[in-house]
């Protein structure tokens, strides 16, 4: 492969593309599993008024207080869904519903308002991300990967990335079979000593973590469809939650990969000149894929005494 | 097993029972909404010995017995089970929840479900091994399920998934059995499955408490009963407690004279 271009320009995009997936589907499939799938979506959105408040009050974009701001609004969601859902006695879903846009309209308010022309935040960003544009200049070739001084310069996201992929991962493993045991059968965890809504309530705030961290690279939609595309791709592979997962990361990890690929020389195979956004062409490939496991997957049916039922 | 109910033996007999009992619950109030749907209960399971909780829909029956094991919160009241809280004795408790009450799609197979029971065993991180495994089979052929074992639950009839419910609860090794509504909408064979199962539990000195809808088998599947509306209406042996006049008492008019009548053999 010709490294000295595809190193600088693709390398970086496309390992922080497949952070991002594999790290949304992971809990993603909790998530699915648990009617959960919104919270994904839900937390997606709210970041961006902490994102936009975190910069109107530092003036800069940076990566802490980003992630303070957005982590601060996720627990304002959590907390306002919570009280709508027990004050109104009114089902999660919609609670829901009624934070995530109205704190997501309110962020783009915000932002259309404060003057962010000086630096690269705005409303396309919030939505698309901009993967393409995280590109490796101190790369000259494969050999880079072993060169310190040009290592230095890879773009911040990519250990970041990794680094939230690595805390999704290490929880779940952690924490499998209590995942697992209370996502089946909530009540019985109970009775066998788990502490369930602590639990769900971790698997929440994992979920966030791995969604801020990919907000700023990729955008909201992008987590949108990695939180529930692949993991319900992947739920119709197979009639077993080891196996899905597994399943769900391969999805993912082949959504980032063609994607990114498709967005950049798609469109040059179609005799158009410009690409389109990367992380719109993964959310869609995404989709594609549970496009088609939904047609063709083997386990899609639903078992026998779900149709008595 | 001559244990009777002391709470007539006065109180310092009565604290005695309680504190051996394998379940025992005092002032339990429960309430969803403004309603409460289990007022001030007190219960004294008998240990050993197989006790039916009945009474009319919506009387707190499975709120009962879910307030008692903590997976509801009670407004008030108090369990101890064999004389300890319930968070000391959680080796000693095995519960089976309605079978409706969770989703069977999920992805897993039977002799997974099966394995959840041993969870305490296993912890975090323990690997199955294969005496788990072999203790999971086991287990599935005390049900007549161990053909089953690598089928995925939600390709089971409802008969069959109670049964690797049941399954489940056996290989917790627990004293304390709890089942909630283990004969609901399951076909005849499984149910004789299930009272086998359960009788061998307590003929081996376990003690099994039930949710149970069917007036019908009570007298002949059960030593025990605990008539619940909302409040206890009365509790004890079979032939003493599941009377006439404690059953229109639990249900009111509910329960036409036909059915009555049909009852009126098993009727102590």
């Amino acid at each position: 492969m010709m490294g000295a271009e595809f190193v600088p320009l693709s390398l970086t995009p496309l390992l922080i593309g497949i952070c991002v997936a594999v790290a949304c589907a992971l809990p993603g499939n909790f998530l699915v599993l648990r009617r959960q799938a919104l919270i994904g979506d839900a937390i997606s959105h709210v970041v961006l008024p902490g994102i936009v408040v975190a910069f109107l009050l530092t003036g800069v974009v940076a990566t802490w207080p980003m992630l303070l701001g957005a982590a601060g609004a996720a627990i304002i969601a959590v907390a306002a869904i919570e009280a709508i859902r027990r004050l109104g006695k009114i089902e999660p879903g919609a609670a829901m519903g009624v934070v995530f846009t109205t704190m997501f309209a309110g962020g783009v308010l915000l932002l259309e308002q404060s003057d962010t022309s000086s630096v690269h935040l705005d409303v396309e960003h919030a939505l698309f991300g901009n993967l393409e544009s995280l590109i490796w200049l101190d790369a000259t070739g494969w050999a880079s990967l072993l060169d310190p001084v040009a290592l230095a310069g890879l773009p911040v996201e990519l250990p970041r990335m990794a680094a939230a992929l690595l805390a999704v991962a290490v929880f779940i493993a952690l924490f499998w079979r209590p995942l697992k045991i209370s996502t089946f059968d909530e009540g019985f965890a109970q009775t066998m000593g788990m502490r369930t809504q602590p639990l769900g309530l971790a698997l929440v705030i994992v979920s966030a973590i791995a969604a801020v961290a990919a907000f700023d690279a990729v955008g909201s939609i992008i987590v949108i469809a990695m939180f529930i595309c692949p993991p319900a791709a992947a739920r119709l592979m197979t009639n077993r939650l080891e196996h899905q997962v597994a399943w769900s990361v391969l999805f993912a990890a082949l959504a980032a990969i063609f994607g990114y690929v498709i967005a950049g020389y798609g469109p040059l195979w179609l005799g158009y000149t410009s690409s389109v956004s990367a992380a719109g062409m993964i959310a869609t490939v995404s989709g594609v894929i549970l496009a088609v496991t939904a047609i063709f997957g083997p386990h899609r049916h639903r078992g026998g005494a779900a149709k008595e039922a | 097993m001559n244990l009777t109910l002391a709470t007539r033996d006065g109180f310092i007999a009565a604290e005695d029972t309680r504190s051996s009992s394998p379940l025992a619950v005092r002032g339990l109030t429960v309430s969803y909404g403004q309603k409460p749907a289990v007022f001030s209960v007190d219960m004294t399971v008998v240990p050993g010995a197989m006790t039916a909780i009945i009474g009319p829909n919506g009387a707190g029956k499975s709120t009962l017995l879910k307030a008692a094991l903590g997976i509801l919160k009670p407004l008030a009241g108090q369990t101890t089970v064999f004389g300890q809280p319930v968070a000391a004795c959680r080796d000693r408790i095995a519960y089976v929840p309605q079978r409706a009450s969770v989703d069977w799609d999920f992805p897993t197979r039977v002799i997974d479900v099966v394995l959840m029971g041993l969870y305490r065993q296993l912890g975090l991180l323990g690997r199955v091994r294969g005496a788990h495994r072999a203790k999971a089979l086991e287990c599935l052929s005390r049900v007549g399920m161990e053909d089953f074992a690598t089928r995925q639950i939600g390709e089971l009839s409802g008969g069959q998934q109670q049964r690797v419910f049941l399954a489940r609860a056996l290989a917790q090794d627990a004293d304390l059995y709890l089942l909630d509504e283990p004969f609901a909408g399951v076909d005849a064979a499984t149910e004789k499955a299930i009272i086998a199962v359960l009788k061998s539990l307590r003929d081996t000195g376990k003690t099994v408490v039930a949710v149970h809808h069917d007036l019908s088998t009570v007298a002949e599947y059960f030593d025990h009963v605990f008539l619940i509306n909302t409040r206890r209406v009365a509790e004890g042996r079979v032939e003493d407690v599941f009377t006439e006049e404690h059953l229109q008492a639990a249900y009111g008019g509910r329960l036409a004279g036909a059915q009555m009548d049909q009852l009126s053999g098993t009727l102590g």
